[in-house]
């Protein structure tokens, strides 16, 4: 009946190339599935560049605006606030801003690009909850020498008046700054970093 | 790494015992017959269409929004703002279509071969309950992008059960859940077309395959290869005109999917909505319960019997004879084990009678499906002049409807009565180039 | 068996020649030609658009981003001519006129653009932006032979001028044909060639998924026809042992 030879290494060969092409087309043909999950383009338009006038945020005050979905706060620093920051470095986890939780042109004292002007991503950094804003100077019930800042209502974390994290409280890292730039004296863009800086 | 293979294939081997022994029964040691011809492709394929659906179905999920007020507006954001999900879509819409036709082939090579005939009436039976229950999960999913098409699609087949004397109107409503189409009945819709029928599908589509591979494969011959002589090359005991599905098969199945993607992906890149045939423009128009589509028509493949509704007229104040007719030409199918007579299988050997009409009975399916999807319509005044349409098309469809179910009833008495003049049937299977 | 082949084929040819009855769809219709695989004809169709349409329709699934992406504009150059509402660029398409307002003007409030080629056909949009007339008896001044009273004046008079209905002899309803009384600043080729335009842009709008899908078609259909042949050889190759 078989009185041909089969020819094994041609076999192996063809079933070998088969198998690549078939196996090729497959990787190809999950390719398009695997990227439908990156954000669509609703999600992208919604997380698109948010502009923001500063015009009506008076000083010691504070605007939440969302970009991606987060809340970003906007404050409008006083002087006194401002002065006592320094102060606070030794109370501080990272007072000098070392981890990467803002861009290198909000790595400085006040973690800004304008010193009177915090633009900060309002997340907590222990498990993810919006911390108050407190900015007044008084004895609160968490801290009786409060120099004014942020209280996470979730696990009592607290943060000074440039986002960065005290010590002894369960959230690790300062607060995140966001890129942004100013397009004029009074208006903001979140989301865009500075010409120039990258 | 040649060890770590056999390693874990020795693990394994010892925990789960049945898995190897499965594997032989199913693949390497299943002997089908070796003259499978063209008609024998479209079983693998219907698995392929099916596999692709239940992919692409997931990820159509994903993204979709099961409401009346977001469903339209979730395939638009599919199809032009998730990435790729343009083709997710257009895979699984073009899927749908493909899958019915692979699936009327794969029905008629089995009437043709007599492949329901003793001792496969199980896995004819079963094959049509799977057929049934993708009627239902096609019908359900073709709601769901909510175009007006999906709605007035959803109206008029629910209404079908509305025309069951005394139940019918509560009936509708306890389906629909709402007084019209609604969120109710998409949400309902939409649960059974994701979860609960393709479940039942895969179950079937299992016991299908097991009940198959009980009595092995019929053969366009229809000669039982395991009554003919024993040995071939590759066991002494199996039968001569044998051959493994592993790896004989498999590779040429391979050619099939091969062949059918490429039909698959010309449509799916070149022509999508496939000229109104798989896409419908109307669907294009969000669901609207205040204007009814000039063309109310139902997708290509419920044509032929959504034509035998219309043709048949209330009777007795009931119009409920039409929705009988409906499910009856669905119904009769199931029972073709028991109406064909005939002691031989294959078309090749069967009298000129059956060929006569089966192949009749093939031309009433496509005049009616004509009928329904509204060609005979278009077709009549083009071709005729200006001639009354309604009778015309009437004439037409209740002819061919007449012929459907006629060649049940000629089959039987052919076959009972003993007229059918056979011509001898091989003993072994024969093979053409 | 041999009978049987031919008479499936004769079936099977009788269905297929039912297709194109099926796909052309509404008779009297003019082929409009268009296709968006023309980039500059997308553009000029476009601007059309932006010029005369959008003060009342909307493409609400339609991005300017998209836009820019797909007919090749920059951010800048579609900002500057289409957008007149201040949307940001990542938005969609929206009329600025308000839809209550519109339902009084025109009885009904325009409906949103972006499916209308998938919904009506190209040819059906192309005849429709060639079939519009003066009617001294409707209330708007306009009528329409490829949608009979509809409640659109007609944007593009401008461009095409005016055309007035000749009615079937001994008829007061019945349009024959439609003639232009009056020339407007194109052409009747250039019209045509303009509302060829403006349809291929409403086309692209109709499903901008297009432009990839027949992009990506030709590989995939390359790649699998490669496959399939390699899956014959190697059939060819096990089937040796058959006989």
């Amino acid at each position: 009946m078989a009185n041909e030879v089969v020819d094994h290494g041609r076999r192996r060969f063809l079933t070998a190339t088969t198998a690549v092409v078939g196996g090729l087309g497959i990787v190809s043909a999950a390719v398009p599935f695997i990227k439908s999950w990156e954000p669509s383009a609703r999600a992208k338009a919604a997380g698109a560049p948010v502009t923001q006038s500063l015009k009506k945020i008076e000083a010691g005050q504070q605007l939440i605006v969302g970009w991606r979905s987060l809340p970003v706060f906007i404050v409008n620093r006083t002087p006194a606030q401002l002065a006592v920051l320094p102060a606070q470095d030794t109370r501080l986890v990272d007072p000098k801003s070392t981890v990467d939780q803002q861009p290198k042109y909000a790595q400085n004292g006040t973690r800004s690009i304008k010193p009177e002007w915090l633009v900060m991503v309002g997340i907590c950094t222990h498990l993810g909850c919006v911390p108050g804003y407190v900015g007044e100077m008084k004895p609160e019930p968490f801290d009786p020498n409060w120099q004014g800042g942020y209280y996470c209502p979730c696990h009592h974390s607290r943060y000074d008046m440039a986002g960065r994290v005290y010590q002894g409280v369960p959230a690790p890292k300062n607060m995140q700054i966001p890129p942004y730039n100013f397009i004029d004296d009074t208006t903001i863009q979140i989301g865009v970093d500075p010409k120039g800086a990258a | 790494m040649a060890n770590v293979f056999t390693n874990i294939g020795d693990w394994v081997n010892e925990r789960a015992p049945g898995l190897m022994p499965m594997y032989r029964t199913h693949m390497t040691e299943y002997y089908a017959p070796k003259n499978f011809n063209l008609w024998y492709y479209f079983g693998s394929l219907a698995l392929l269409v099916l596999v692709n659906q239940i992919v692409t179905g997931i990820f159509l999920t994903m993204n979709y929004n099961p409401s009346a007020a977001g469903a339209f507006d979730s395939v638009q954001y599919i199809m032009r703002d998730v990435e790729w999900g343009w083709l997710i879509r257009y895979m699984h819409s073009t899927g749908a279509s493909l899958f019915f036709i692979v699936v009327f082939l794969h029905m008629f090579r089995g009437i043709m071969y007599g492949s329901y005939k003793k001792p496969r009436e199980l896995v004819w039976l079963l094959g049509m309950l799977i057929f049934l229950v993708l009627m239902a999960e096609a019908f359900m999913g073709y709601v769901l992008p909510w175009g007006n098409m999906s709605f007035w699609g959803a109206k008029v087949i629910v209404s079908l059960f509305g025309t069951i004397p005394k139940i019918g109107g509560a009936l509708v409503e306890w389906i629909m859940g709402d007084f019209l189409p609604a969120d109710a009945t998409l949400n309902r819709f939409f649960a059974l077309h994701v979860i609960a029928l393709p479940l039942v599908l895969l179950l079937l589509v299992v016991l299908h395959i097991a009940a198959l591979h009980e009595v092995g494969s019929n053969n366009p011959d229809g000669v039982e290869i395991k009554k003919g002589p024993k040995g071939n090359r590759w066991d002494a005991l199996k039968p001569t005109d044998g051959i493994p599905f592993h790896p004989y098969y498999t590779v040429k199945d391979l050619v099939g999917v091969g062949f059918f993607l490429l039909i698959a992906a010309f449509i799916i890149f070149f022509a999508p909505t496939f000229g109104g045939w798989f896409l419908e423009h109307d669907n294009s128009i969000m669901a609207n319960n205040l204007v009814t589509p000039a063309e109310i028509k139902p997708v290509w493949y419920f044509t032929p019997f959504y034509a035998i509704v219309r043709m048949i007229p209330s009777f007795l104040g009931q119009a409920f004879w039409g929705v009988l007719a409906m499910f009856g030409a669905i119904a009769v199918l199931f029972f073709m084990p028991w109406i064909d007579r005939g002691k031989v299988k294959s078309i090749r050997y069967r009298g000129t009678g059956y060929k006569v009409s089966l192949g009749l009975f093939v031309v009433a399916f496509l005049g009616l499906g004509a009928v329904g999807a509204g060609v005979t319509a278009e077709v009549i005044p083009e071709w005729f002049g200006n001639v009354d349409l309604t009778f015309w098309e009437n004439l037409f469809g209740r002819v061919m409807t007449i012929i459907y179910f006629g060649f049940f009833v000629f089959l039987w008495a052919y076959t009972y009565f003993g007229w059918e003049k056979t011509k001898p049937v091989p003993d072994r299977v024969t093979v053409h180039d | 068996m041999k009978q049987f082949l031919p008479s499936l084929a004769l079936a099977l040819g009788l269905l297929a020649s039912t297709i194109p009855a099926h796909a052309e769809e509404g008779h009297g219709l003019m082929a409009s030609g268009s296709s968006v695989r023309d980039q500059a004809a997308l553009q000029r169709g476009a601007k059309l658009f932006f010029n005369y349409c959008v003060g009342c329709h909307s493409l609400k699934y339609l991005r300017y981003s998209r836009i820019g992406d797909d007919l090749g504009l920059s951010q800048q150059e579609v900002m500057q001519n289409f957008d007149l509402t201040g949307a940001r660029f990542d938005d969609p398409v929206i009329s600025p006129m308000p839809s209550e307002s519109a339902a009084t003007w025109f009885g009904k409030a325009p409906p949103d653009l972006s499916l209308e080629v998938s919904a009506k056909g190209a040819d059906w949009v192309y005849t429709y932006l060639n079939s519009f007339y003066l009617d001294p008896h409707s209330p708007i001044g306009w009528n329409n032979t490829a949608l009979p009273n509809a409640a659109m004046p007609f944007p593009l008079w401008e461009l095409q001028g005016t055309q007035t209905a000749v009615m079937k002899s001994g008829s007061s309803d019945e349009v024959e044909k439609l003639q232009l009384a009056h020339q407007g600043k194109l052409t009747p080729e250039q019209f045509q060639q303009a509302t060829r335009d403006l349809t291929s842009f409403l086309q692209y709008a109709s499903e901008p998924a297009a432009l990839q899908r027949e992009h990506y078609g030709i590989w995939v259909v390359l790649f699998l026809a490669l496959f399939t042949l390699l899956a014959y050889v190697l059939k060819k190759e096990y089937w040796k042992d058959v006989h």
